[in-house]
């Protein structure tokens, strides 16, 4: 089973990066894109069969190591 | 005294730290690798600044995992005196030994200059040697010093006086300007509630012997040994 797990900075937490790019595209003519946020994206191949054990597995790895939960939020999906 | 350095792959201040502890100060140093389990014998443990494991993930979050972490809790929950400079404060956030978490500076650049802090509390282990209010130049070296807390953990570190030090202009004022990174409160180094661990961005290994012609650093060092009744 594969996971797909976004990291994103929480709203409202400043993202100096997300704001460089507004601006790049702002300068691009891009006048209607606004609050641009960068994340991480990760795949972890998870051996287990059963959705439920991997699903509390890889929302442990999250809470434990993919993601600081102080500033950070976490999404993932199971394929 | 007996001091531990931490070393974490990509550590790059450890020997500076070993310096200034046994070559400045006399001070016996033994430097751990973080593939250690026991802190056995140590009196102050530090983690130096540079980029454990490539800084890859988040500042300090994978170093905050190695095996050498478990003894540093439990050296800090016993009431071991902890100092993490740069990429160790990062790792000390990392592993919730200090509150809060780092951002990537607001201007994105990576940060080497000389900046000024003022001494918020001087009754610390690690500010004794300082006056209250006293502006210490020391630099900085990081990407990631736009340290965050929530308003409520903000609140009780205020109350608290858990900020030590905070980023202000040379005559010692505390404005947007004199803040190099966005970090909240214009925060440079705070202490736990229980006062033996120390995080700050600023380099005082740097600057602490007349050599380099700023000694500001030392005081930092020097105030640990005071604490811990070292004669130097």
């Amino acid at each position: 089973m594969k996971a797909k797990i976004h990291v994103t900075l929480k709203q409202g937490i400043l993202d100096p990066q997300g704001k460089a790019i507004e601006h790049a595209l702002d300068s691009l003519g891009f006048k209607n894109a606004a609050n641009v946020r960068v994340g991480k994206y990760m795949e972890v191949d998870v051996q287990e069969t059963d959705k439920a054990k991997a699903d509390a597995q890889v929302k442990q790895m999250c809470e434990k190591l993919l993601a600081n939960t102080i500033i950070e939020e976490y999404r993932y999906e199971l394929v | 005294m007996n001091v531990g350095v931490i070393v974490f792959p990509g550590s790059n201040c450890d020997h500076d730290c070993r310096h200034v502890f046994q070559d400045v100060l006399g001070q016996s140093v033994r430097m751990i690798w973080h593939k250690e389990m026991s802190l056995t014998g140590i009196d102050a443990v530090i983690l130096p600044g540079g980029f454990s494991y490539g800084d890859y993930l988040r500042t300090g979050a994978i170093a905050r995992f190695s095996p050498v972490m478990g003894a540093v809790k439990t050296f800090a929950k016993d009431g071991g005196a902890v100092i993490g400079i740069c990429n160790g404060f990062q790792i000390l956030l990392e592993a919730g030994l200090l509150p809060g978490a780092m951002l990537r500076n607001k201007s994105l650049h990576f940060i080497c200059k000389d900046v000024h802090v003022k001494v918020e509390n001087a009754a610390t282990a690690f500010t004794e040697a300082c006056e209250s209010g006293q502006v210490l130049k020391i630099p900085v070296a990081h990407a990631d010093g736009n340290y965050y807390t929530d308003p409520v953990t903000l609140a009780a570190m205020q109350a608290n006086a858990q900020i030590v030090l905070r980023y202000c202009t040379p005559e010692g004022k505390v404005t947007p300007e004199a803040n190099p990174n966005g970090s909240l409160d214009n925060i440079a180094g705070i202490i736990n509630p229980e006062g033996n661990v120390l995080g700050m961005m600023p380099h005082p290994e740097r600057c602490a012997e007349e050599i380099l012609g700023n000694q500001d650093g030392k005081l930092i060092f020097q105030s640990l040994l005071k604490a811990m009744k070292v004669k130097v």
